[in-house]
């Protein structure tokens, strides 16, 4: 059968993007496929109130392999940052700010055996993210372990692991299971600090930081960040689209065809293998390959449909937990916000609200309920400090996640969404007294908002929890196919793929790989 | 603190002790059938089996009287308990299609289907009879409960799926004589009725549904009532069977008749893949001989790719019939490649020495690639002799399933005796 391209690949996400791209360098022909009116899926820059620009979703890079912008030229089709290597601030509810960057701890209140401790903590969990890093390039093998390159991928990790030395590699084994809050208190003092720690270790998670895996997703975290190497935490100039529109470039110049508001609506299956996708529209377009980085069950159980699939892989594609606790707030400011105690070169950094692990557990217990957060935890940023694109001159865009907010919010949402808009300016307020007055616009994307405006099932960021059980080989379900479907033809390459969140791209650029090695190419 | 007092074993449930008091259900858990009045005048030995959760007659009189009843005459058999599903909805035959290994959708209305299905892996998960009484509903028949499975395999379906074993009262009517009983209680049009194929009757004001099926490998039928006319259709066909050997049987004479048939039972020939704890115990179809209830040509079903990628890497063993020297049957029995009983390839699952063949017949697990061999195997054979344990080696050989196939289970029309 003749066909006009060789793949094609569904959702311009930052992992679709990468997924055509890399098929396109091998020298498939590539259509890509976006429902939007833009690529970027969650790596979207768009305007939420006239003249007021802000990364709709994911709002910084901690995860993006410096290696990857430097090997496709990603500063060739127009990537730049607006800043590089962000600080993080974990603010103090009195005032003043701890501030964190790289092994360095510093700020009043903290005791030298605290920043001792930090460094050291941090050192120990770097060389441990080194280790989960190796895992991101690889496909997770199986247990049969065929073919040299899951052989030497296997060897490479026991390598990793050993090279850590006998007492580090048992150190890991023993805390990459538990839970952010006894590690972090078996090592430091500091209420503020050890928030801010937990905070990262449940940013995106379904669960506060008392649970089990809170370590892995904190270890997986710093895995991102060890890949973004001399990038850091990063904010694209104009936005997270910023990244997502130089990928699409790079993406036509190697011939990938984009298609906008092209929405599928099924894809098409001939003698049991993947022939093509049906559009929204009705038209078919045929292809041997269908890649979809669109989320896990949106592909299998809406695109492709129950009656392809076996019983058992239905059961657990319905159980892939993705309880999605992660809200989006926006706001318009029609000037400089003051936080009390922290000087305004902080404003370009990333503000953390989660003053101690108990105010952070707190923060999720009512999520478990169905119930707003009296007091939310939050991650802020002001992107129009590093970037004045951003916001009129002299007006600021403040772009901040909120946490923990459950999925479901009860019977009367505009209510529950009204009470937390509530509740986070109060927050806020206590930080940043007056700044609800600076306030011109406001917008505030619930977990559900967020499924709707970017597919994100459940609103989980990362399309699905990040935990042991959703991990590496079992992910995104036991018994996955290393990136194929189980219908042959139909790959997955979107977050809900190991290994999972963050933009990062590895799962778009690993199924790729897993395209190319079965080298179906009925076209032409 | 008093003791509850424990019943005494032979009060029936629902009946009340000799001290008076009535008992907790939890004491007796068997439930009785809907036949069960109806037929204690013809139950001697008291001996019962506890089946699917009801006591059934092991044995009524004589194993050998009711054996030779479904060979020579007719045999009476009260299948109720075997586990039924009402399979209804818009959905139902796309449901089942996915699910089952057979086509549904060439399965016509008032006929059956004997089918297996699978896990995703392609291991059988068991095997059952499809009915299909309509449009969009079915009947499925099996030996497990397995309500949470098909459950799970209805997500997605506009189906609705329910355990209705209690709701229906059943029984088999198998043997020889088989129609012309059915013709003397009333039932007309049976003469037309083709083998696996219902007629509907209305008869004596309730309603009966008739099958040509069973699990004797004879001329027969099974009878489906609801529960309140079961006494009633059981007298019926007594008395239409008085001048034609009916007899009501048990669990081992309908055995006896199975292995006869060549018909499998799960966890007696093969185990469910949702109970095997041992990797490698499962089986697919293609290791149960089975291959021909796989419609591989119809769509996607349970199972099927990985069907089609283990039809390539071959059996691990499989399902045969075996004939043995000698009379004893080899229950249990390891089977040798070798007269020294070095090489083990399979064991033996049922056995029996067949009273109408006078052959000594067997079903066995052999392990590829003996399976197909034409050789001859040896079977390690302990016998039991006036109080003394004998040891044989007794040859063995591969022969076809069904032992035995009388022409008249298919014949049409279908004798009267």
């Amino acid at each position: 059968m003749s066909t006009a391209y060789d793949a094609i690949v569904i959702g311009a996400g930052h992992n679709g993007l990468l997924c055509a791209l890399d098929l396109a360098r091998a020298g498939r022909r590539v259509l890509l496929l976006e429902a939007a009116d833009q690529v970027g899926g969650a790596a979207t820059t768009r305007s939420f109130a006239p003249g007021f620009q802000v990364s709709a979703c994911a709002h910084l890079l901690h995860g993006l392999p410096q290696s990857l912008a430097q090997e496709l030229n990603l500063s060739a089709h127009g990537l730049r940052f607006a800043a590089t290597q962000l600080s993080t601030y974990a603010l103090d509810p009195a005032g003043g700010a701890i501030r964190l960057a790289g092994t360095q701890a510093s700020g009043p209140g903290l005791g030298a055996g605290d920043v001792a401790a930090y460094a050291s903590l941090r050192t120990r969990m770097g060389r441990y993210a080194g280790v989960f890093a190796t895992l991101f390039s690889m496909t997770p093998p199986r247990l049969s372990l065929k073919g040299w390159r899951e052989r030497w991928d296997m060897l490479r990790l026991a390598l990793r692991l050993r090279l850590l030395g006998t007492a580090p590699m048992r150190e890991l084994l023993r805390i990459a299971g538990m839970n952010a809050y006894d590690l972090l208190d078996d090592n430091l003092h500091s209420p503020l600090l050890k928030g801010a720690l937990a905070f990262d270790a449940t940013l995106g998670a379904d669960y506060g930081p008392r649970a089990p895996s809170t370590v892995l997703s904190w270890l997986h975290r710093l895995a991102g960040e060890q890949q973004a190497g001399t990038l850091g935490l990063a904010q694209p100039q104009g936005g997270m689209g910023a990244l997502c529109d130089a990928l699409a470039k790079a993406c036509r110049a190697a011939g990938v065809e984009i298609r906008l508001q092209t929405r599928v609506a099924r894809i098409a299956v001939k003698d049991d293998h993947a022939s093509g996708v049906v559009l929204a529209d009705g038209h078919t377009v045929a292809a041997p390959v269908v890649v979809s980085s669109a989320a896990l069950r949106a592909t299998l159980l809406g695109m492709l449909g129950i009656e392809h699939l076996d019983a058992g892989c239905v059961r657990r594609v319905r159980n892939f937990r993705s309880r999605g606790l992660v809200a989006k707030l926006h706001l318009a400011l029609r000037g400089t916000p003051v936080f009390k105690g922290v000087d305004a070169a902080a404003l370009a950094g990333r503000l953390l609200i989660s003053p101690s692990m108990d105010y952070l557990e707190q923060a999720f217990n009512p999520s478990k309920y169905r119930e707003i957060p009296e007091h939310p935890a939050l991650e802020i940023t002001l992107p129009s400090v590093n970037d004045p694109t951003l916001a009129p001159a002299g007006q600021h865009v403040l772009s901040a996640l909120v946490q923990f907010v459950p999925y479901d919010l009860g019977p009367d949402p505009q209510a529950a969404k009204a009470r937390l808009l509530a509740n986070t300016m109060a927050t806020l307020e206590q930080y940043a007294p007056g700044i609800s007055d600076l306030v011109v616009a406001s917008e505030l994307l619930t977990p559900a908002d967020l499924e709707r405006a970017f597919g994100l099932e459940g609103g989980h960021w990362h399309q699905g929890g990040m935990t042991f059980d959703q991990f590496f080989v079992n992910r995104p379900v036991a018994l996955s196919h290393q990136y194929r479907s189980p219908l042959p033809g139909l790959y997955l390459c979107g977050a809900a793929s190991h290994p999972g969140g963050g933009v990062s791209g590895w799962a778009g650029r690993n199924a790729a790989r897993e395209v190319l090695k079965d080298g179906v190419r009925h076209g032409a | 603190m008093a003791h509850e007092k424990a019943p005494a074993p032979w009060s029936a449930p629902g009946t009340a002790p000799a001290n008076g008091q009535a008992q907790p259900h939890y004491l007796r858990p068997l439930l009785h059938t809907p036949f069960f009045e109806a037929s204690r005048p013809w139950i001697q030995t008291d001996s019962f089996i506890a089946w699917a959760g009801y006591l059934t007659p092991d044995v009524y009189s004589y194993v050998e009287q009711e054996y030779f009843a479904i060979r020579n005459s007719c045999a009476l058999f009260d299948l109720t308990p075997m586990v039924k599903y009402r399979i209804s909805g818009p959905d139902a035959e796309r449901y089942l299609n996915r699910m089952v290994t057979g086509n549904i959708s060439k399965l016509a209305i008032d006929r059956v289907l004997y089918t297996l299905w699978c896990d995703d892996a392609g291991y059988v998960v068991d095997d059952g009879t499809v009915f299909r009484l309509g449009p969009q509903e079915f009947r499925v028949c099996c030996q497990d409960r397995q309500l949470d499975w098909f459950l799970d395999c209805a997500f997605g379906f506009d189906v609705q799926v329910a355990e209705v074993t209690a709701d229906i009262a059943a029984l088999a009517l198998q043997g020889p004589t088989a129609f012309a009983v059915l013709q003397a209680a009333g039932f007309s049009g049976l003469e037309a009725l083709v083998a696996m194929g219902i007629s509907r009757h209305a008869y004596d004001g309730y309603e009966v549904l008739i099958s040509r099926t069973g699990f004797t490998g004879d001329l027969g039928y099974e009878v489906w009532v609801a529960p309140q006319h079961a006494a009633a259709l059981w007298n019926t066909l007594m008395q239409a069977g008085a001048n034609r050997g009916i007899t009501p049987m048990g669990y081992q004479a309908l055995e006896m008749a199975r292995i006869e048939a060549g018909f499998i039972l799960p966890g007696v020939d093969f185990i469910s893949c949702a109970q095997t704890l041992r990797l490698g115990r499962e089986s697919t179809p293609w290791e149960l001989n089975l291959d021909w209830t796989v419609a591989l040509d119809k769509g996607h079903f349970n199972g099927r790719r990985a069907l089609l990628e283990s039809k390539t890497r071959g059996v691990r063993r499989k399902l045969v019939g075996l004939e043995l020297d000698g009379n004893k049957p080899a229950h249990g029995a390891l089977v040798y490649a070798d007269v020294g009983n070095n090489v083990q390839v399979g064991e033996i699952t049922s056995a029996l020495w067949s009273p109408t063949l006078k052959r000594n017949i067997a079903i066995a697990r052999i392990d590829a690639p003996h399976c197909d061999s034409p050789a001859s195997f040896w079977v390690d054979l302990y016998l039991h002799r006036e109080l003394q344990w004998e040891r044989r080696n007794v040859r063995s050989w591969i022969v076809p399933r069904p032992f035995y196939a009388p022409a008249r289970r298919r014949a049409m029309p279908p004798p009267l005796r």
